[in-house]
């Protein structure tokens, strides 16, 4: 790789990297804000406000807020279910919160677990979580089937003693790929999402599904290829009886020889991480 | 019959009170009140249990017992008398400290009392209630009842009513008296066996006839004034434990629903038992009073356990074997939810471990992790010993490791076929026979609860060992609920359909080659995978096959569509076991 592509490269994901600290930054300030009787929808206008504010106008996906069992997705049967609802937080209740800014054409794609005051599973959940970040990125270096990674972190999660809450979303993907988009002045949104990344994400699934690959990282066939270089968004999310916990950030994969660095994760100054480095 | 028994009397309002103590004075103080028509030799067995824990206090109440019958007899067992013996008793036995009161039957009527008037505020810790309701409660529930009378409600009411038949008659003059003191009196202990199930031991005592006679005047001088114009105050000023046998056959439980508006503290409890539990259930009622008075003593009483059948399973001691995934896992986690104490087997330590770790986190009081392999006679004899003699007699038991094996019958060899029975059947057999026997030893119920299969009553032919073992377990449980039925220990089979738990890339495949096996190990994953019934459901049907003691219990829709099949069109079930497998 000569060094103009390289510098090209590091230009690209300093830019990614802002928004998703930046991301991470609402996610912390609007966290800690959450007093007893804040409403999921509330939640979800908080994270909206501070970062219109800091002069996002474009979304992956719309801010989404989780609190108590409905972090665990219980009963989710339809995907409107996804969408911020009057749920109230109460003391020792857990929380997540997701959302996915775009910020001078780089989107990031984040979810942040909490609890309002102690909740002793949540952060058992939490910590498990270090293990399956280490193996998705070993994995990924090994060059191994997305599909088998994903099955992989299952067997992980069973035996940790969780159940598979990444299931749930669209297509049961663990991660999708994000890339840049187009800044438009007018850039509406459908069911959520952006219609720039939809596309984006559409062009990406012909592509993929001539070529043999899918922007969706799913259990399923269309997902059995090695990863795709590009830049993923992955959300490993576990639940355990009515509380879940996930995080979410992106994995750059590119196509170098170099195990270390062909898969990395973007940005590894990120609450979760330094929450593991300290209780080590 | 309370063997090192200290026994003081104590004068009040014209009588005699005979008051028994029991354990070190310096112990928070239990008193346990008796009930109709009993003496204090009622609580013999949960005193004794609780006397190395507690000063426990026990009175026979006045014309009851050694204690003296107040003259005239009309007039002198109100409620206010009755608060007065209480005080004079406490006052004597623990005048610096505020006690723990614990009542049946009609100690319990009385003590709602003592917990609701004013003039013991501060003298009483913590209350718990067994099969009495408040009087003043009781008459704001007939009140609100009449005042809405929904069919549900005048079906509610009705039913009380008619369970309460024996009140009524009491208030017969003078036949009560002649028949206790007769033949009613003479054929008590044999009633009691009989309908009640309460064995003999000394119990109850020669007094009865004389406290039953007594004791009459307890519903003529209270039953008709306090339902008629119930007290308007009666809010409990202590923490208050309502612990509610199921099977009372005088009391029904929707006495209890308004409750929560007269007890800010309450905790509620169930057992599957009769009206007599202090003589049935001695066991659980020492260690639900242990476990309350210790809470209320540490300035705790919030249970932790938040789950459904928290008020059932709370304290109870649960083992589960093949715990470390699944659906026993997730039958662990369940019971650990509703606050048991679980003791996680499986023959992988490390998830046993992990089971009984989590458990403590989602509410479980206590739990353990054994490695056995129930195939193992020695092994499960020593486990059996090893809990018994550490965590106790197991309350519930749960018989579910279990492995798959699928192939045709003629390349299952014979070494397949003893290994899958060997864990299936034999590892059922020595949970039933080492745990059920302890269970039946103990003679105060319990619940066997065995993993069989929808296999069971689905024949294959791809499956054929699995299924006889499991098949074997399906009789099994039903032949050991009948023989068990008389001891009140009721036995479930539980027969799961596909489950999305690992037993799939565990299995053997009889006949294929090492990589062959691999490869549908691999697609039944994925099948079950993409049918994805989770284990956690068949975990609740477990608990709710416990709650109602059912025979046989075919979880997820195409075993209970298989069971159906199984009784009204066999052949069609036949025909199926023909089908390939599409593995």
């Amino acid at each position: 790789m000569t060094t103009a592509v390289t510098d090209e490269l590091s230009v690209e994901l300093r830019g990614f990297r802002q928004v998703q600290r930046l991301a991470y930054e609402c996610a912390e300030a609007v966290a800690a804000q959450l007093r007893p009787g804040v409403t999921e929808r509330e939640a979800a206008r908080m994270q909206r406000a501070w970062l219109r504010e800091r002069g996002v106008r474009d979304w992956f996906h719309l801010p989404f807020a989780w609190f108590g069992d409905r972090t665990a997705f219980v009963n989710f049967r339809v995907p409107l279910q996804f969408f911020p609802t009057d749920r109230r937080l109460e003391p020792g209740m857990p929380f997540i919160l997701d959302m996915a800014p775009v910020y001078d054409g780089y989107t990031a794609d984040i979810g942040y677990s909490g609890s309002l005051g102690v909740n002793p599973v949540q952060d058992r959940l939490m910590a498990d979580l270090e293990a399956h970040r280490e193996l998705i990125l070993r994995e990924v270096r090994e060059r191994r089937p997305l599909r088998a990674i994903y099955e992989d972190v299952d067997r992980l999660m069973v035996r940790q003693g969780y159940a598979n809450r990444h299931r749930a979303y669209p297509f049961g993907v663990i991660a999708h790929k994000v890339d840049r988009v187009r800044q438009r002045r007018f850039s509406p949104h459908l069911f959520g999402f952006g219609t720039q990344s939809l596309k984006g994400l559409a062009a990406d699934a012909l592509h993929g599904h001539r070529e043999g690959w899918s922007p969706l990282w799913s259990p399923y066939r269309f997902s059995d290829h090695p990863p795709r270089p590009g830049l993923w968004a992955v959300e490993p999310h576990l639940g355990f009886r009515g509380t879940g916990a996930k995080f979410e950030e992106i994995l750059v994969v590119t196509d170098s020889r170099d195990p270390v660095e062909s898969a990395f994760w973007l940005d590894d100054d990120l609450p979760h991480v330094r929450r593991w480095a300290e209780e080590k | 019959m309370l063997k090192g028994a200290r026994e003081r009397r104590v004068r009040t309002g014209g009588v005699e009170l005979c008051v028994a103590e029991l354990g070190e004075t310096g112990r928070p103080t239990v008193v346990l009140v008796h009930g109709y028509p009993d003496s204090k030799e009622v609580w013999s067995e949960v005193a004794t249990r609780l006397a190395d824990r507690f000063h426990v206090v026990l009175y026979d109440v006045r014309g009851h017992g050694r204690s003296s019958a107040p003259q005239p007899l009309r007039g002198g067992f109100t409620l206010e008398k009755l608060t007065d013996d209480f005080l004079a008793v406490i006052d004597a036995v623990s005048p610096d400290r505020p006690v723990h009161v614990v009542g049946h039957d009609w100690g319990s009527v009385q003590s709602w009392e003592f917990v609701t008037v004013q003039r013991t505020e501060g003298r009483i810790a913590s209350f718990t209630s067994m099969s009495g309701p408040s009087l003043d409660h009781f008459g704001h529930w007939i009140n609100s009842r009449l005042r809405k009378p929904t069919p549900r409600r005048v079906g509610q009411l009705l039913g009380q009513g008619a369970k309460s038949w024996y009140v009524y008659a009491l208030h017969t003059p003078v036949l009560p008296e002649l028949a206790w003191r007769g033949p009613l009196g003479k054929r008590w202990p044999a009633v009691l066996r009989r309908f009640e199930k309460v064995t003999g031991d000394g119990y109850p005592t020669t007094s009865l006839p004389q406290d039953a006679a007594h004791g009459a005047w307890l519903y003529r001088d209270n039953v008709r004034a306090r339902l008629r114009r119930p007290r308007p105050d009666v809010y409990a000023h202590a923490p208050v434990q309502l612990i509610t046998p199921l099977e009372d056959a005088f009391l029904s439980q929707r006495l209890y629903d308004d409750l929560d508006t007269w007890v800010p503290r309450l905790t509620r409890r169930t057992l599957p038992a009769k009206h007599w539990i202090p003589r049935t259930r001695p066991d659980q009622l020492a260690s639900w009073i242990t476990e309350f008075v210790t809470a209320t003593e540490g300035g705790r009483t919030e249970v932790a356990a938040t789950g459904k059948y928290a008020e059932r399973f709370g304290g109870q001691l649960v083992l589960v074997t093949g715990a470390g995934s699944g659906i026993g896992r997730a039958t662990a986690f369940a019971f650990a939810e509703a606050g048991a104490r679980v003791v996680a087997v499986d023959r992988d330590a490390e998830a046993a471990t992990r089971t009984a770790e989590l458990s403590r986190l989602v509410g479980a009081p206590e739990a353990w992790a054994e490695t056995v392999d129930v195939s193992d006679e020695q092994a499960m004899e020593k486990l059996a010993d090893k809990v018994a003699a550490e965590y106790g007699v197991v309350d519930v038991l749960v018989n579910n490791a279990g492995i798959g094996l699928g192939g045709s019958f003629f390349d299952t060899t014979p070494e397949d076929w003893k290994k899958v029975l060997d864990v299936n059947l034999w590892g059922v057999i020595h949970g039933c026979r080492l745990f059920g026997k302890q269970m039946a030893e103990r003679g105060q119920g319990g619940h066997i609860v065995n993993t069989a299969s929808a296999a069971a009553y689905q024949p294959s032919k791809a499956l054929p060992a699995y299924s006889t073992s499991k098949a074997a377990v399906l009789m099994l449980s039903e032949c050991l609920r009948a023989e068990l039925a008389g001891q009140g220990i009721g036995v479930s089979a539980i027969c799961p359909g596909f489950v999305n738990t690992n037993i799939t890339s565990t299995a053997r495949f009889a006949g294929v080659d090492a990589e062959e096996e691999k490869r549908r190990q691999k697609k039944s994953a994925r099948l079950y995978g993409l049918r994805n019934y989770p284990p956690e459901k068949v975990a609740d049907a477990v608990l709710k096959a416990v709650v109602r003691n059912q025979a046989v219990v075919p979880v997820t829709p195409e075993a209970r569509g298989a069971h159906l099949m199984s009784r009204f069109t066999p052949r069609a079930l036949r025909a199926i076991a023909r089908l390939e497998p599409p593995l």
